[in-house]
């Protein structure tokens, strides 16, 4: 999996990752992978909500330590 | 999804008070972000979001849900304490100061960023007039409006909110 751009959202509440991938996103083509970082436990549920209404994916995703780690690609 | 008619929130912001500010903030910039499309009306006090140079407070007097402000006192400030001078302002910082620790995003920031995606921002002429408002008072971007052009807007929605 190669991940164009990485996203650190480490101590960053709701909104804030999701309105940071969005415009991680607007920047990058279709089919590329970006790399979100994230210690929001709500990211998880909101994640995949957004991901469900705005058609990208989350190909992967775990959590190691407390931050939680999503892997993205455009559609 | 993109092909469909986007999803739409209409929102009416009534109040001026910070806490209060974030929640039509926060879901216009994250509907915006879901692809969908956002509207925010600013009526009465919510008008106090969109001025320059905007100094949201919250206050400490009426609110039986205001946290004790020392976690390891579990007493509340009483409101004839709270009506003392100064204390909107020391529950601000409190309430600030909480916030920042939390890593929440500033309302500005979050204003910002509905500007900044596109949500439609309304001031509602009638209650501009009312508060003493002018357009020049209220930050650049914002659109004038009244009760028909949130209901052209509203009657297209989805969702519809009130805070």
């Amino acid at each position: 999996m190669q991940v164009v751009k990485v996203l650190d959202c480490k101590g960053k509440c709701c909104p804030e990752p999701i309105l940071d991938i969005k415009n991680a996103l607007k920047e990058l083509n279709s089919g590329d992978i970006v790399e979100l970082l994230a210690t929001d436990k709500g990211s998880v549920n909101d994640m995949a909500s957004w991901a469900k209404r705005t058609g990208n994916t989350i190909v992967e995703q775990k959590e190691d330590g407390g931050v939680f780690t999503f892997y993205v690609k455009k559609k | 999804m993109s092909e469909e008619k986007p999803r739409r929130i209409a929102i009416i912001a009534l109040n001026g008070s910070l806490d209060q500010a974030y929640p039509p903030l926060i879901l216009a910039s994250t509907a915006v972000a879901m692809d969908m499309e956002a509207a925010i009306f600013f009526s009465f006090y919510g008008l106090d979001i969109i001025k320059k140079n905007a100094c949201l407070k919250v206050s400490p007097i009426g609110n039986a849900a205001a946290p004790p402000p020392f976690p390891s006192i579990p007493i509340g400030v009483p409101n004839i304490m709270g009506m003392l001078p100064g204390m909107t302002s020391v529950a601000t910082m409190m309430m600030k100061s909480w916030m920042n620790k939390a890593g929440v995003a500033s309302y500005e920031k979050l204003l910002e960023a509905c500007m900044k995606s596109g949500v439609r921002m309304i001031g509602y002429q009638m209650t501009m007039d009312v508060m003493s408002v002018k357009k020049e008072d209220l930050i650049d971007g914002i659109e004038i409006g009244g009760a028909s052009t949130f209901l052209d807007y509203a009657c297209d929605a989805d969702i519809t909110l009130a805070f």
